[in-house]
């Protein structure tokens, strides 16, 4: 398994190297992230002057449907719906594509560093190494794959236990050890940086 | 000062005006205690001390204010809060 990230004394950079695996798997969840982003139009709600929703290409109003793109994407503001609908309309829209691009960094990053479209049956290892300002790029893409996970697992604070006792073969301990596996990366990447 | 400007003012129009904001970010469970120390070092320009210690109150008391302004300036952070996938909402200061 992948030891995580070390910045590298000589050369300032940050180094990780995974094997073809463990890369296709984070191609794969950045992708998953990228089309999500992608999925859900972003659209003003309805409800409004028809003519004037149809001219209205500013952004959405409404919080998004999918619990994964409301937690991306939360109310600015509690207790003032009008207020928190503005908010959105100025800035998710930005947001989405500021974390699709993210996601996009991982996989291109990937690839560059010899990650073929399809592993085949020669095991290789892929060697990245990131600059600072890509390596902040990472970080905040490796929060949202893992806000992603945390979601539609239903992570809670302190559960850990529960995702232990699983069976092995269960999908949702498999999924975990996943979510458990991006946080390792998280916390070694955070590590290299500060 | 223009005395015909302070008589339009009405005292609770001088006290929204200068009713700070604040920045709030709420607990998840998702998000590692390092990774919210380093957004608030990074983006606040904080301390590591003074990081910690707010990121300890988002911890066990589910909130903490990190920062405040006027609403232009907390709109701001709370934007860059979401870029870095933290949960932050903004409200005027209590």
């Amino acid at each position: 398994m992948s030891s995580g990230f070390v910045r590298h004394r000589r050369s300032k950079r940050i180094h990780a190297t995974f094997s073809d695996f463990e890369a296709d798997l984070l191609r794969s969840l950045a992708s998953q992230l990228v089309e999500l982003l992608h999925n859900e139009s972003a659209m003003p709600s309805a409800g409004t002057d028809p003519l004037e929703a149809m001219l209205d290409f500013s952004g959405p109003t409404t919080e998004p449907e999918d619990p994964v793109l409301k937690r991306l994407f939360p109310s600015a503001y509690r207790d003032d719906d009008e207020a928190a609908a503005e908010f959105r309309r100025f800035t998710e829209g930005s947001l989405r594509d500021g974390k699709a691009r993210a996601a996009a960094t991982i996989i291109d990053t990937l690839e560059e560093a010899g990650l073929p479209p399809e592993p085949g049956e020669e095991e290789l290892t892929i060697d990245v190494e990131l600059d600072e300002e890509t390596a902040q790029v990472w970080l905040r893409s490796f929060t949202d794959l893992r806000l992603a996970l945390g979601t539609r697992l239903g992570v809670e604070e302190g559960d850990e236990e529960k995702w232990y006792a699983l069976p092995e073969e269960d999908p949702r301990a498999q999924a975990h050890h996943v979510y458990e596996w991006l946080g390792y990366l998280q916390e070694t990447l955070i590590l290299s940086l500060a | 000062m223009d005395p015909g400007v302070e008589q339009d003012l009405t005292p609770d129009e001088i006290t929204l005006a200068d009713t700070p904001w604040v920045t709030v970010v709420w607990n998840d469970p998702v998000n590692l205690m390092s990774y919210v120390t380093y957004v608030f070092q990074k983006h606040f320009g904080y301390s590591k001390k003074k990081a910690e210690k707010l990121m300890m109150e988002v911890h066990e008391d589910g909130k903490s204010a990190v920062s405040s302004g006027s609403r232009e300036e907390m709109e701001r952070d709370v934007q860059a809060m979401h870029e870095y996938g933290l949960w932050a909402t903004l409200s005027k200061a209590e």
